[in-house]
């Protein structure tokens, strides 16, 4: 088959692998109708996350149709139409038990490593360093999903491929990001990144009732994207991020502020080119510049959401400013299987259509492009979508 | 004679033995073989003392004897290599116990074990795996056993790599699933064998025993051991 592999910063390439084989009683073969790249994919194609490999296969975002399962496997059967969550977990753990689901016990097969880094290992993941378990991801033709029976979620045939795709990963991130907010009637919630996740956040937030959402970003087809949802937007190159969002709220600040950027953070302030600098000079490893500003930023005794994604250590968070505000942390990687379900049925609802962050499709032969494009967001990419197999009649 | 020099899971060896000699020794002395009788319930109180002080006047007074295959003189006190580790399992003690004492079943979770094969209900024979493809072997008997709660076991006479361990089960203290806590003590690596056993150890003792532990929770749990062995990749 073919597949997106990484070979090293900056390098990745479109190749010909071994189909994937069923391992484990409980797994499934899925032929990959539709993936996706995500913005932490670029995390990986800059070399902020360690523990890579070249040779590894990309891709946490994909669907498609069930072609094969393991004999412990009694939830699905080949010809299922399903999305995948790009967190993998057993069901069976304290964890998943406790709806934790990125958080699973059992999932990761190089728990060891990730124990070394954080003390307790979280879930395994796809195409996503072997930190979280070196699993094969979607980026391909054919993937092997473990813990079948626990993940997939099947979608009805009426739905396009172009509507469920995003319930892998992105749209419970934006939601669950917005959910962590508690939301009050009236609240204001600003969100820092105009990406595909701060656009799903800004939507989530309206869902559950905010009043008004204000979007932090640079990059005018975002922005734009993010006032089409009804978001007041704020560009931090040519404004004061704090004082528009002081004054936009009355003097008291926003409720709650959502970090939807996390390690990479761009910005035009002196701490984010100290940031980068030390991490060009590995002597930090995150860019925390949006976090430290959604800090500043957030009105007493709120709430930081941060769906954004960090791997190691901060510097200089203010968290003075944190302790002394009585702010509240909400965070980590999205528990997908307690939020897909419901959303596939907002999705059914028509109370949203996700597909309208797509800009770009792609065949999987210009996979790597696609990357180069996106990491570049050149032509106003916001999301780019690949078609492992062509073009399917979803 | 004030240094511990024995080790914990020989202590209650030691303790346990020493009461049934005792009472063996009783025994006797009550019937036909005063003599012996004597001999033995001394036996018996220095085994009982081993066990309640963790000192032994046979090993201070001898020094140890690292080329013997013996765990009482090998494993004394704090000898080799000792590894603590505890895992907790949403499963309770009765299914796990059952698990851990059908040994045959061992290697399905223990990466270094290449087989296990019961002689009678105590005694069992383990084969390992050691570098460059060879192996190790023992013998191994059950010193200790309360059905879903405790197993001890010690290696015999002429093992290749000279153990002792024991794993307890009990309920978790939140009431979610059970706490399954493993000791091990294995002699001092030297020469042929002692080289083996390092390199089925590493650096870190206690990393292959998390990794086996991980595994049967991971078996018990989920019906499967996480893995991507065999899974596609594109050129290094």
């Amino acid at each position: 088959m073919k597949a997106l592999v990484w070979h090293g910063t900056n390098d990745v390439r479109v190749e010909r692998v071994p189909d994937p084989a069923i391992l484990n009683p409980r797994d499934a073969i899925i032929k990959v109708t539709s993936s996706a790249i995500c913005g932490s994919d670029l995390h990986l194609l800059d070399g902020y996350i360690p523990t890579m490999q070249a040779g590894d296969i990309l891709g946490h975002e994909f669907m498609g149709e069930v072609v094969d399962v393991g004999k412990d496997n009694t939830k699905l059967k080949v010809g299922d139409r399903v999305v995948v969550p790009f967190t993998i977990a057993c069901g069976r753990c304290f964890f998943c038990e406790k709806q934790l689901w990125s958080l699973c016990d059992n999932s990761n097969p190089n728990a060891w490593m990730a124990e070394k880094l954080y003390g307790y290992t979280t879930s395994g993941l796809f195409g996503y360093s072997h930190l979280t378990g070196g699993y094969a991801g979607g980026q391909a033709q054919y993937v092997r999903v473990p813990f079948a029976d626990v993940g997939p979620l099947k979608v009805p045939n009426r739905l396009t491929d172009e509507q469920v795709l995003f319930l892998s990963d992105i749209f419970p991130t934006g939601y669950m990001a917005a959910e962590n907010c508690g939301i009050q009637p009236g609240d204001v919630i600003a969100v820092w990144g105009c990406g595909p996740v701060g656009q799903m956040a800004i939507r989530s937030a309206f869902l559950l009732g905010a009043a008004r959402v204000i979007a932090v970003d640079s990059v005018p087809g975002r922005l734009r994207m993010a006032t089409e949802a009804g978001a007041e937007v704020v560009n931090f190159e040519h404004d004061d991020v704090f004082e528009k969002l002081r004054a936009a709220t009355g003097g008291r600040g926003p409720d709650a502020c959502i970090d939807a950027v996390g390690l990479e953070a761009h910005g035009a302030t002196l701490d984010a080119y100290i940031d980068q600098a030390k991490a060009t000079a590995f002597l930090a490893t995150d860019r925390p510049n949006a976090l430290r500003q959604a800090i500043h930023c957030c009105r007493k005794g709120g709430v930081v959401s941060i769906p954004g994604v960090y791997g190691g250590f901060l510097d200089r968070i203010p968290f003075g400013a944190a302790f002394q505000k009585g702010l509240t942390f909400r965070m980590g990687q999205t528990h997908m299987m307690k939020y897909m379900k419901p959303l596939l049925e907002r999705i059914e609802r028509d109370e949203i259509d996700p597909s309208f962050v797509i800009t770009h499709r792609f065949s999987i032969d210009d996979a790597a492009n696609a990357y180069y494009l996106f990491r570049d967001r050149k032509n106003e990419c916001i999301k780019v979508i690949l078609k492992p197999h062509g073009e399917t009649i979803h | 004679m004030a240094e511990v020099n024995v080790a914990e899971v020989e202590r209650w060896a030691s303790a346990l033995g020493g009461a049934a000699l005792a009472a063996y020794g009783v025994k006797n002395l009550r019937e036909e073989h005063p003599v012996a009788g004597a001999m033995i319930a001394a036996s018996a109180g220095m085994l009982i003392y081993r066990g309640a002080t963790g000192r032994c006047p046979v090993y201070s007074a001898t020094g140890i004897n690292t080329a013997d295959t013996d765990t009482a003189s090998v494993l004394s006190g704090d000898r080799g290599v000792n590894v603590e580790e505890a895992v907790t399992i949403s499963r309770s003690p009765e299914e796990l116990y059952a698990c851990w004492r059908d040994l045959e079943r061992l290697p399905a979770f223990m990466a270094h074990l290449v087989s296990v094969t019961p002689i009678d209900r105590l005694r069992s024979h383990w084969v390992a795996k050691a570098p460059a493809g060879r192996t190790v072997e023992w013998d191994a008997e059950i010193i200790n056993e309360i059905p879903n709660e405790l197993l001890a076991w010690r290696t015999l006479e002429h093992a290749d790599v000279v153990s002792a361990g024991s794993v307890r089960f009990r309920p978790a203290d939140n009431g979610h699933g059970t706490e399954v806590r493993v000791r091990l003590q294995y002699g001092p690596p030297a020469g042929r064998v002692g080289a083996a056993v390092a390199w089925l150890l590493g650096n870190d003792p206690a990393a292959q025993i998390r990794e086996d532990l991980r595994h049967f929770k991971q078996l018990l749990e989920t019906g499967e051991i996480a893995t991507t062995k065999g899974q596609p990749r594109g050129e290094r």
